[in-house]
């Protein structure tokens, strides 16, 4: 009884805020699309979003593109599921060596600052061309990410609940499983999150610069040959998938907060 | 060790020195017995070394010099079976509802599940927390998440129960209220208490004895034996004696405060 | 004192590796892939004896100062503006992260149609990069300013000015040059990204340039001074930063 009432005016502010947020999303696209009707900005250089939607309807139709999308998804795919595991094993055991942890720090730290697919051609010439070397540019630039929060989440377990466990008289597998996992979950799933937009980032970018495959180059190669409906219906393509899919991993992070009385 | 009067853990020349670049010298050297059943309370200055006295007793951190036992076994850096921790700080887990949190030592040692529920039910009872059995501990105030904390060792029922300042986040009527309960439970299981409190009035009405720290390094400075009866509530305030005894920690203590303070200062 | 020597050791044998590492990379992909350690940093240091790499690094430079410039200026200030209104900044925090995760590069094609092909796009694409973090931290240090530090300030009866200059900036400062930072790099890789997609100046373009005409002294060079500076700046950055944190 007394929950409903309490959680009553939350939820219909987060819920105008959702609103407000889709609504805002809705204006600005109603606006575009007004803008290039009315010929503010040239019909050249932006397509009014109906269209862009159309061609990407469109495009998705055709096996040239479908083709494109599943090559890119199935290296972003494996990239992220190999970063995830490398980076959370990694983060486990540096946590374990804190003088291997503070002598690495530094070049974690500055990680993220440098842009990763400067090593495309080493890699080319370590794994050949094709899919490997976009996938290892994905995979480089996803596994700091992992590795980072299982530290962060492993350093925030409460020292006290280490002791509660000991009072227990657990051993170091059911700590870890019953005790630790659980505190550092929050983190890890943040670490995975981060993991699947770098992976992407990082493989899109890599077609898209260097590579002669994938959605990325064939955006790229439609802007070469001055193909504005092909650029903006992938575009708009890419951009969706990378906003669900990191929506789907929040609604599932949120669900999870929820479930601990959270929010 | 069937003698009522036994000594249940006792401390020898314990002391504790936390490692480092400047080694902290936390407690001792204690000698301590505490007596089968009794209750035990420890009030002392803020950081003389009240928690480390109850992690070195539990054997969740290793003594630097001395030695300790509980039941005649030798307590090294492992927590014995029978000794039951409530911790300072908040220690539920977040990830568990009141009811799973109370149930999870039980689970460990593979309880049977009917078992389980009923002391469980009992437990969560006990603590106040029926209406809450399936909430999470972000939706509990601090007192009640410690309250869950204390039901999750109470369950256990161990011999020896190890309690570090479990009402500091509840108000003075719900303290009062609680250490009723806590006494109850107490003359029931005939277990061990070991309470460390910062509350005067509440090791003078609850403990069959009182020690009283010196600043760090923690030292035990007086011994005050109240000589209430096993059957007393909080109403025992009213006594005559009760105001005497408090008078008399407090005696004992204000010097050692000072000292506290003025070593902060 | 025995930490800082320890940790000069530590520092020395991970350099030690990466040139190891480095190396053997070079013996086992051979003069294609990448030059040896030695060989690239002689090379290097021979390029800055040249006027037209000079004109690259300062056209990077530029482009990089300018983005970083805006990126600061517009993002603490709409951080600032987004945190000071609580539902503002609750509609805009997701909008603002979606913005973060997405592949970026793909809008290039959208900037060069815009600004065209000059250092303009390249600032641009900078400061998408760049600004975001900077927004979302300043929103985050805003938002989490502990109420009772207002309520005290009132309670000493500061003016707004003194409040903000005694109370409102040194919560936030740490946040935000944390923000700062990550802002830096971001900047940095969207510069360097626009140079490489569609340019003819700059270090970006030095290195596509190595790439396609298989020039490996150059693009290893480039790639290793690009490396330093990164990690250069973005150490002497972190250094403030924790400096910052632990005075709070
Ligand atoms: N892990 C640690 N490392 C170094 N020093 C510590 C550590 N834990 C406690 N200390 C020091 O040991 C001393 C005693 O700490 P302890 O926590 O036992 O005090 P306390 O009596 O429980 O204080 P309070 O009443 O505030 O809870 C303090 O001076 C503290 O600074
Ligand atoms: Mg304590």
């Amino acid at each position: 009884m007394k929950r409903t009432i309490v959680t009553r005016p939350a939820m219909s502010r987060a819920r105008r805020v959702v609103w407000t947020r889709w609504g805002i999303t809705l204006l600005l696209v109603l606006l575009l699309e007004a803008a290039c009707r009315l010929g503010f900005v040239p019909k050249l250089a932006v397509l009014p979003p109906s269209e862009v939607i159309a061609a990407m309807v469109a495009l998705l139709s055709t096996q040239e593109v479908l083709t494109n999308v599943a090559e890119t998804f199935s290296t972003v795919a494996i990239a992220f599921t190999a970063s995830v595991l490398t980076g959370f094993v990694l983060g486990v055991a540096l946590h374990g060596a804190p003088r291997l942890r503070r002598a690495i720090d530094p070049l974690l730290a500055s990680y993220y600052a440098v842009p990763i697919f400067v090593f495309y051609p080493l890699l080319v010439a370590l794994l050949g061309l094709g899919a490997l070397p976009l996938m290892a540019i994905g995979y480089l630039a996803a596994v700091p990410a992992m590795l980072i929060a299982t530290l962060l989440g492993l350093d925030r377990v409460p020292p006290v609940l280490r002791r509660v466990a000991r009072m227990h008289r657990l051993g170091r597998v059911s700590t870890a499983v019953l005790v630790i996992l659980p505190a550092a979950l929050p983190n890890l799933f943040q670490g995975i999150k981060l993991s699947l937009a770098y992976a992407f980032i990082g493989v899109i970018a890599g077609e898209f610069i260097l590579s002669s495959g994938g959605l990325g180059y064939a955006i790229a190669f439609a802007y070469d040959s001055f193909d504005n409906r092909t650029m903006y219906g992938l575009m708009l393509f890419v951009l969706l998938s990378a906003v669900i899919s990191n929506g789907l991993l929040s609604s599932w992070e949120s669900r999870l907060q929820r479930r601990r009385g959270l929010q | 060790m069937t003698d009522a009067t036994a000594a249940h853990a006792v401390l020898h020349g314990v002391t504790r020195v936390y490692p480092g670049a400047n080694p902290v010298h936390a407690l001792g050297p204690i000698d301590l017995s505490i007596t089968r059943g009794s209750f035990f309370s420890v009030v002392g200055p803020s950081g003389c070394g009240k928690s480390t006295l109850l992690d070195v007793l539990a054997g969740l951190s290793p003594p630097s010099a001395g030695r300790i036992t509980f039941e005649g076994q030798p307590v090294n850096g492992t927590v014995p079976d029978g000794v039951g921790v409530v911790f300072q700080e908040d220690s539920s887990f977040p990830w568990l509802t009141v009811r799973d949190n109370v149930a999870f030592g039980l689970r460990r040692i593979g309880t049977d599940p009917a078992e389980i529920a009923r002391r469980v039910d009992h437990a969560i009872g006990f603590m106040g927390l029926t209406d809450f059995a399936a909430a999470y501990p972000a939706q509990l105030s601090g007192g009640m998440r410690q309250r869950v904390c204390i039901a999750r060792t109470l369950v256990l029922r161990p011999r020896l129960i190890l309690l570090d300042e479990p009402f500091g986040a509840l108000d003075q009527q719900t303290r009062l209220l609680m250490g009723d309960e806590l006494l109850r439970l107490w003359r029931e299981t005939d277990a061990t208490v070991l309470l460390i409190t910062h509350a005067l009035d509440e090791a003078a009405m609850l403990s069959d004895r009182v020690g009283v720290m010196s600043a760090r390094p923690g030292r035990f400075i007086d011994l005050l034996d109240t000589g209430w009866p096993r059957d007393r509530d909080s109403r025992i305030v009213s006594d005559p004696g009760f105001g005497a005894i408090t008078a008399r920690l407090w005696s004992s203590l204000r010097t050692e405060s000072m000292k506290a303070i003025g070593a902060r200062a | 004192m025995i930490r800082r020597r320890e940790g000069l050791l530590d520092g020395a044998l991970i350099v030690l590796v990466i040139l190891i590492v480095w190396q053997g990379l070079y013996a086992y992909a051979g003069a294609v892939a990448l030059t040896p350690p030695w060989q690239t940093v002689r090379y290097a240091i021979g390029l800055f004896g040249t006027p037209s790499f000079w004109g690259h690094l300062r056209g990077t430079l530029a482009a990089f100062g300018w983005s970083l410039l805006i990126s600061a200026v517009l993002g603490i200030a709409l951080g600032l503006w987004l945190g000071a209104f609580r539902f503002a900044g609750d509609v805009a925090e997701p909008m603002l992260t979606s913005l973060y995760t997405i592949p970026k590069v793909t809008l290039y094609p959208v900037i060069l149609l815009l600004f065209g092909l000059g250092p303009s796009a390249k600032i641009a694409f900078g400061v998408i990069h760049g600004m975001i973090p900077v927004v979302l931290f300043t929103l985050g240090a805003v938002k989490t300013i502990r109420p009772v530090l207002l309520r005290t300030a009132r309670a000493m009866r500061l003016s707004p000015m003194q409040t903000a200059r005694h109370v409102l900036v040194p919560a936030v400062l740490p946040e935000i040059a944390s923000g700062l930072r990550v802002g830096f790099s971001l900047c940095l890789l969207g510069v360097l990204i626009g140079e490489m997609f569609a340019s003819q100046r700059g270090i970006g373009f030095l290195i596509i340039n190595g790439i396609n005409s298989h020039n490996v002294r150059l693009t290893t060079a480039v790639t290793l001074i690009v490396i330093l500076f990164a990690v250069g700046a973005n150490s002497a950055l972190l250094m403030l930063d924790r400096r910052l944190h632990h005075s709070r």
